[in-house]
């Protein structure tokens, strides 16, 4: 990044959340804002977390710990990560009166939180700009990054032109075909997308792949790790910079409500969408957090990615947290229409919320996640990422049984245009397997 | 640490002496041939031997030793194939120290106490944790100590002295160095800085050391004689075994051997084993 970008101060303190505010926070912007004690030094959330990764990244591993606690204490870093999040990546975003959903549901009033109008279409902005800007001050040239959807790959294509850095993307063969589009706008980003054809050729393998190149290329090169997941202090600081979605919900519902909502609904794949809406409402007991896994196509392991809710605690890419895997610790195959669920682990902290109750884990099938990809469309005029469908379901169901007077907000993480095609291509097979079974003999 | 480990290690010490330890995948090509080729290694001049525990994600390692993993997975290899192959192998005759190299992900799952008190009933050594980090490896360590297993951690180029020092004074079993910043498989020449690094390494600690990753050649093998106790030499030998079963009528027992041995000949000029 140019040194000569020097962003505004105009903010006021009183633009700061109404809460109290962390030893993190230094200006009206509160990264983190932690209050819940976790991670510790080591990076765990009680039992989960800590690093489990090849002696060789601890070194930039712990360059990043340093420099991300040297950057909190920067009013400088704060300044630029506020700056580029309003200015470039377009926040705060709006927390939306979904009339017509709320009408459908026919209980609590359903809001929604526009991640979808950030920049590059997705909450994953957030971070790539916040670890882009640590990479700027690492002094590294180059960013890998894995991607499942693809929306991480582009949202780290984004800031590696916009800050000047070479990026190379892995991403799955399989997710390189049902997402085609942001394949090819990371590659009008000016990054290298690199098909990854091992294993099940999702979001895992390209993980695997990415850290493989950073065991080779980790003296010059930083790793954005696109989710809560990973070693120390990856968990810690993508929430961190997610946790912007929590603090602008939080303000705009005192605002709007002059109370916090009743319920809040994310869908977790990693969960980073998730971790950035529930952090900093996790002290306000009042509010039900609910996080939607992927349901897939049913309950046995290789149907569904529903880590939290199927899973058991095990060790996955540098942290442990629930997984899927076998009795003998080997991954297991996962499914989601979703890419960006599509993931046999998820974020320690996600793991931490369950055990201690804090966050109640739920799942949805991909007929119903397909299901509420129509609805919001048709009700409301807005295509959502399928990602974000597993949490419009969920919503849909918990709204219902609510009063009126109830406010459920649903983080909308991303927009679905990437989506288009593979949706269509499943409407087609569905539309299909009916005229089929119609033709049948009885 | 077994009277096995101990013994070789402290012999190497005293003999100023630097031994071969071949790395082979358990269930690769197969689990009946497991037995045979470790009795392989041991004929050859091996000093140790390193057995991959496959797993379905390891980040350390190169596209060779991964496919291994794969294919021995896919034909059913797991933890109790795999240790009764050990304990028939030190039935036969097998006397060699034996390092599992296993993920954590699979000592967590399968509960590190269970899996310590059944390899060390089998027959094997220690463990080689090549993911669990200085900062989660004293609780490790200490489990698998209570079965007489050493623990071996990984040290890398990267790896500044201080923590150099202190993963040397953690380690019960080797140190394990990273003879390159990367993945595992093999390069055609090693760092020029590699034997300054181990000398440094042996100032940092008194542990034995063993280097590996990117070591394929008896050139490569000699030159790092006397520089550590051991040289690890995996993803050559996997290729040779995978190039072997291609072959009309393949006896990987006998590739394994063959090549083994010309990888320690530049060792064994006097002295064969450990």
């Amino acid at each position: 990044m140019s040194q000569t970008v020097v962003p505004p101060t105009n903010r006021s303190a009183a633009d700061a959340p109404a809460r109290r505010l962390s030893s993190s926070t230094i200006s009206g912007m509160d990264i983190g804002g932690a209050s819940s004690g976790v991670p510790d030094a080591l990076g765990h959330f009680g039992p989960y977390g800590g690093a489990y990764v090849p002696e060789t990244l601890m070194i930039a591993v712990h360059q990043l710990a340093d420099e991300y606690d040297r950057a909190l204490k920067d009013p400088e870093f704060r300044r630029q990560f506020e700056y580029y999040i309003r200015e470039f990546a377009g926040r705060p975003t709006r927390l939306y009166f979904a009339q017509r959903l709320t009408d459908y549901a026919g209980g609590a009033k359903i809001f929604l939180k526009r991640e979808d109008l950030a920049h590059t279409g997705a909450h994953k902005i957030n971070n790539t700009i916040g670890q882009g800007l640590l990479t700027v001050r690492m002094g590294k040239k180059r960013i890998i990054a894995e991607t499942g959807a693809g929306q991480h790959g582009v949202a780290t294509a984004t800031a590696a032109a916009a800050f000047g850095m070479t990026c190379d993307v892995y991403m799955g063969a399989e997710d390189i075909r049902r997402q085609s589009l942001n394949v090819f706008r990371m590659r009008l980003l000016g990054s290298r997308v690199i098909s990854v054809e091992t294993g099940s050729r999702t979001l895992k393998d390209a993980t695997n792949e990415a850290m493989r190149d950073w065991m080779g290329s980790v003296e010059h090169t930083h790793y954005i790790i696109g989710s809560v997941v990973g070693p120390h202090p990856f968990p810690r600081i993508v929430r961190d910079f997610q946790s912007v979605i929590g603090q602008e919900t939080r303000r705009q519902s005192i605002e709007m409500f002059g109370r916090l909502p009743d319920c809040v609904v994310a869908c977790v794949g990693g969960g980073s969408n998730a971790a950035g809406m529930f952090y900093p409402l996790v002290d306000d007991a009042q509010v039900q957090l609910v996080g939607v896994e992927a349901g897939g196509r049913g309950a046995a392991l290789g149907q569904h990615s529903a880590t939290l809710s199927l899973g058991r605690p095990g060790v996955l890419h540098g942290s442990l947290s629930y997984v899927l895997q076998n009795a003998e610790g080997q991954t297991a195959d996962v499914h989601s229409i979703s890419a960006g669920l599509d993931y046999p682990g998820v974020g320690p902290e996600h793991a931490y919320w369950k055990d201690t109750g804090r966050v109640k884990y739920s799942s949805v099938t991909d007929d119903e996640a397909l299901e509420a990809f129509e609805l919001l469309a048709q009700r409301e005029g807005i295509l959502p990422a399928l990602e974000s469908s597993h949490a419009i379901a969920a919503a849909v169901k918990i709204a219902r049984t609510l009063d009126k007077d109830k406010i459920v907000v649903i983080n909308l993480s991303g927009r679905g245009d990437k989506d288009v095609m593979e949706v269509s291509r499943l409407m087609e097979l569905r539309s299909q397997a009916a005229t089929d079974a119609k033709g049948a003999p009885q | 640490m077994t009277d096995r480990l101990t013994q070789c290690l402290t012999r190497l010490r005293a003999e100023k002496r630097t031994v071969l330890c071949p790395f082979i995948t358990a269930g690769y090509p197969d689990m009946r041939h497991l037995g045979g080729m470790l009795m392989a290694l041991q004929n050859a001049g091996a000093g140790m031997v390193e057995l991959g525990f496959p797993f379905s994600d390891p980040v350390a390692d190169g596209p060779v030793i991964q496919e291994s993993y794969r294919l021995a997975l896919e034909k059913g290899a797991d933890v109790g194939g795999i240790l009764a192959e050990v304990r028939g192998a030190r039935e036969a005759g097998f006397k060699l120290p034996l390092l599992a190299m296993i993920s954590f992900s699979i000592l967590f799952r399968y509960g590190t106490p269970r899996l310590a008190a059944e390899a060390a009933a089998a027959g094997i050594d220690g463990f080689i944790l090549p993911d669990v980090t200085l900062e989660e490896a004293p609780a490790v360590i200490e489990e698998i100590g209570r079965h007489g297993l050493a623990g071996c951690l990984l040290v890398a180029p990267t790896t500044p002295p201080e923590r150099r020092r202190a993963i040397g004074a953690l380690c019960t079993g080797f140190v394990y160095y990273l003879s390159v910043t990367g993945i595992t498989g093999e390069r055609t020449s090693l760092p020029a800085d590699l034997s300054a690094n181990l000398l440094e390494l042996r100032r940092l600690t008194d542990r034995p050391v063993c280097v590996g990753f990117g070591v394929s050649t008896p050139q490569q093998v000699q030159a790092l004689s006397g520089l550590a106790d051991g040289v690890i030499v995996g993803s050559a030998l996997i290729r040779c075994i995978t190039r072997e079963m291609a072959a009309d009528k393949p006896d990987v027992v006998r590739a394994v051997g063959e090549l083994a041995g010309a990888l320690s000949a530049p060792l064994t000029a006097n002295n064969n084993g450990c």
